[in-house]
């Protein structure tokens, strides 16, 4: 591609794994001084090539060169040794040790073979400062937000003399400020002897921050281009290999509906829930075959009130399921009701990583799948390859191991799970994080089609275009309380962000019910 | 996407490799059982002996059906450090029931079984309602079991030798050559395959080891199953301690401190690992069956006893390392 040697360049570089070649013959050059976004679908093979390059990996065939000479890290700490810093989509921080006792792990200053905390303490203040990060050096790390824990991975990363630093969806969990705090952090590391690979699922972000495009599509490396002059039309063709309907269709799953749900029946009903770190009093309905977004900022409480309905979380307040009272302990009572969740957080709450697609498709439903006592696996083997058929789950095998499939997959297996139990109240949070376009197209389609089939879905996401897209009426929570509820087709994101950010106690403002 | 012909020819090729794969790891423990035996034969004359291989398989019942209940635990990634006291307690009680009350033979039986259920019972309701991690509720039962055995024994052995066929329990041979201690293990390890496997149990164990949380979130009451995996092996200790007390026609409060240590190796011998979400019952038969045999056969060469322990302890080594070694390459 360039005539001076990259910064950081991939040549032909494959790797194949039990069942899967998740790299082909791939190319990536970073240029000095610039930021190259990586895209492409899940499954793709970004994190596979972020992980040649962090050393976790080896290729299989291929060379990696930095500054034009051969390298092949055996490993993350060799790799930074070399100079490339990776910011992984995963935490990799201890809870329970403070901020600078995570940035400085492994590299602790010693005196005598002590250990200086306090000149630990000053290093990381050092650096926050360079770096603009209002962080505590003293704090533990469980004490801080999700956002406070990537600024630490951040400052971990750039702690080291990086020239490389590669950055795995940095903005999943942050918010608008957040994400340009970071932005600047990343126009503040490029400089003429470095470099930055920048993935994300983002098309604004991308386009703000890159200057060039390099895609990706089924572990095979399809273009590079330049950011300036390539539509976002254009990527995302490149990546899907097709054209692909994109933009804002506010209110589109509504459109043959009625507004606002009236006259159907209240399937769930929750008034005044209550828990005592956050929500306080929150009331909503939903109703047959509806799907009902939760919008709001980071730390508003849409998670929380998941947790609390399915009792997850202790809380008060009154549940009505079908205009049944039910008092709900546990999320095996919320089962019981009907009422399945689907995790933000799927690797931890969602999935049996270790274990195959059927086991985890089977294992919401299992109960029904006995005779005798005994599990009938042929019956779950069935069901889940009608599963994998219905949702057209990408899988090798319906025995392969749940960890090696693709974060969309993933998510329509834990879907799946909740279809076979035939819950009617689906809660579904943060459907599409970490998901890309093509895949987060076809989720949208599915929640859309079992709204249709009756089911009544709830749906939290930070993103508000997919809330304007999916709901046909949006619940809007600033600081533990709905501020708001608004109609899908008449809400925009300006309305939502009106009510998401009423901070305070005025809360004779609050409208709720079907009113708006 | 992919036509229903095309997934399902799919699926079949993979069910066929990933149950090749299952079963390699049997076939290494088992492979090197073979060796182990294999080693001994040429190394004494008298190790291929009836009498002696009989010795190691009345060696491997009891440690054996102990281990079997483990694995359960084990499989949710807890940990169970009663099972060797709580076996002597088992004992001792089926002697207090039959030797010093003179309730009948079936009554005393069960009552050994009950008392086996009742010690896992606590301990479930200790790990799941306290929320004491495992090895702490089992470590404290461990010693709530020692010291009852000799409280209620007071301190001393309790004989069976007035109740009649209940040494037959144990040394009788249904099978002729074959005594029903061994049977009986064998026996306890099918049931407890097919529970592992098969039932609800089993299943929700291994789902518990691999991710409690989704488990949780997934509609099942973990909190209940835990209680119900425990008391399950409870039972297997319960039945260690009756077909102990059987084999010695005796129930000795002194003993049963260390065998949960043995169980505990045997298992992961066998391939469980330890945090959980994989166990298979062959293993720990298997497993079992490597540690009586190690001890065994250097017991017939002579070896001091303390360098036993010393073997012992180098093959717990190794059989893990393999098993790491075998889990690297699959990943």
């Amino acid at each position: 591609m360039s005539d001076s040697p990259a910064l950081l360049r991939a040549t032909g570089v494959s790797k194949s794994f039990p069942g899967v070649r998740a790299l082909d013959d791939v190319h990536l050059d970073l240029r000095h001084g610039e930021v190259l976004a990586l895209v492409g679908e899940n499954g793709a093979g970004k994190s596979t090539l972020l992980k040649l390059f962090s050393g976790i990996y080896r290729p299989d065939e291929g060379a990696m060169e930095l500054d034009g000479a051969p390298m092949s890290p055996s490993g993350p700490r060799q790799a930074n040794e070399l100079g490339i810093s990776v910011i992984h989509q995963e935490f990799h921080l201890m809870p329970d040790l403070t901020v600078a006792q995570n940035i400085f792990i492994g590299r602790e200053p010693r005196r005598a073979g002590l250990i200086r905390d306090d000149e630990l303490v000053r290093r990381a203040g050092v650096l926050f400062e360079r770096l603009g990060i209002p962080l505590d050096p003293r704090q533990p790390v469980s004490h801080l937000s999700v956002a406070g824990q990537q600024m630490v991975e951040i400052a971990k990363a750039l702690s080291f003399d990086a020239r490389v630093l590669i950055m795995d969806e940095p903005t999943a969990a942050l918010t608008e400020t957040e994400v340009d705090t970071l932005f600047r952090i990343v126009r503040d590391f490029v400089s003429p002897r470095t470099g930055v690979i920048y993935v994300s699922h983002r098309m604004d972000e991308i386009k703000e921050i890159s200057d060039r495009i390099t895609v990706l599509r089924d572990g095979r490396y399809v273009d590079t281009l330049p950011t300036a002059s390539t539509a976002t039309r254009e990527v995302i063709a490149a990546m899907v290999g097709r054209q692909l309907e994109t933009g804002v269709r506010p209110g589109a799953a509504s459109s043959g509906s009625a507004p606002g749900a009236d006259g159907r029946e209240v399937v769930l009903s929750v008034r005044g829930l209550t828990t005592r770190k956050l929500l306080r009093d929150v009331s909503f309905e939903l109703h047959r075959g509806e799907i009902l977004g939760f919008a709001g900022l980071m730390g508003a409480g849409r998670t929380e009130v998941a947790r609390a309905v399915i009792g997850a979380d202790r809380s008060t307040g009154a549940v009505e399921v079908q205009g049944r009272a039910v008092r709900i302990r546990n999320p095996a009572d919320a089962v019981r009701n009907g009422i399945g969740y689907l995790s933000e957080d799927r690797k931890r709450y969602g999935l049996l990583l270790d274990q195959d697609v059927v086991r985890n498709v089977m294992l919401s439903a299992l109960p029904g799948m006995t005779r005798a006592g005994f599990v009938r696996d042929a019956d779950g083997r069935r069901v889940a390859a009608e599963m994998v058929d219905r949702l057209a789950i990408r899988t090798p095998s319906v025995t392969q191991t749940a960890k090696n499939l693709s974060g969309g997959n993933q998510q329509k297996v834990v879907l799946a799970k909740w279809l076979v139990r035939d819950c009617d109240v689906l809660i579904v949070d943060e459907p599409t994080r970490g998901i890309d376009v093509g895949a987060k197209d076809e989720i949208y389609g599915l929640l859309t089609s079992l709204a249709a089939q009756g089911k009544s879905i709830i749906v939290i996401s930070s993103e508000l275009p997919e809330v304007l897209r999916l709901a046909d009426r949006v619940v809007v929570m600033c600081e533990g309380r709905v501020t708001g509820t608004l109609v899908g087709a008449d809400a925009t994101q300006h309305d939502i962000m009106e009510l998401a950010t009423r901070f305070g106690t005025d809360r004779s403002l609050v409208t709720t019910g079907d009113s708006a | 996407m992919t036509t229903p012909s095309t997934t399902t020819a799919r699926t079949e090729r993979a069910a066929t490799r990933f149950g090749n794969r299952q079963q390699l790891q049997q076939i290494l423990a088992f492979a090197g059982l073979v060796v182990i035996f294999a080693f001994f034969s040429f190394a004494s004359p008298y190790f291929l002996d009836w009498a002696n291989v009989k010795g190691i398989l009345l060696a491997t019942a009891v440690t054996g059906i102990m281990a079997l209940g483990a694995t359960f635990v084990i499989a949710t990634g807890g940990i169970d450090l009663s099972v060797g006291t709580g076996m002597t307690l088992c004992s001792v009680m089926t002697g207090v029931f039959l030797a010093n009350l003179g309730l009948p033979l079936v009554v005393g039986v069960l009552g050994g079984l009950a008392i086996g259920a009742l010690i896992g019972l606590l301990n479930g309701l200790n790990v799941s309602y306290l929320r004491l991690p495992p090895f702490i509720a089992t470590l404290a039962m461990m010693m709530v079991a020692q010291g009852l055995s000799l409280v209620i024994s007071g301190t001393k052995p309790i004989y069976f030798s007035d109740v009649g066929g209940f040494d037959q329990l144990a040394a009788g041979e249904l099978v002729p050559g074959l005594p029903n201690a061994v049977l009986i293990f064998f026996a306890a390890a099918a049931i407890a395959g097919v529970t592992l496997s098969k039932t609800l149990t089993g299943r929700y164990a291994l789902s518990i080891g691999s991710n409690e949380e989704a488990t949780a979130i997934s509609g099942v009451d973990v909190r209940r199953w835990k209680v119900v995996i425990y008391t399950v092996a409870g039972l297997f200790t319960g039945l260690a301690g009756v077909v102990m007390a059987s084999r010695l026609n005796s129930a000795q409060p002194g003993l049963g401190l260390g065998y949960e240590l043995e169980a505990i190796a045997a298992v992961v011998i066998g391939g469980t690992s330890l945090r959980g979400g994989k166990a298979t019952i062959l293993g720990t038969v298997i497993g079992a069956l490597i540690m009586a045999t190690l001890t065994n056969g250097l017991r017939i060469m002579s070896i001091p006893q303390e360098w036993q322990k010393v073997a012992v302890g180098i093959v717990i080594v190794l059989a893990v390392y393999a098993d790491i070694l075998r889990r690297g390459k699959e990943a």
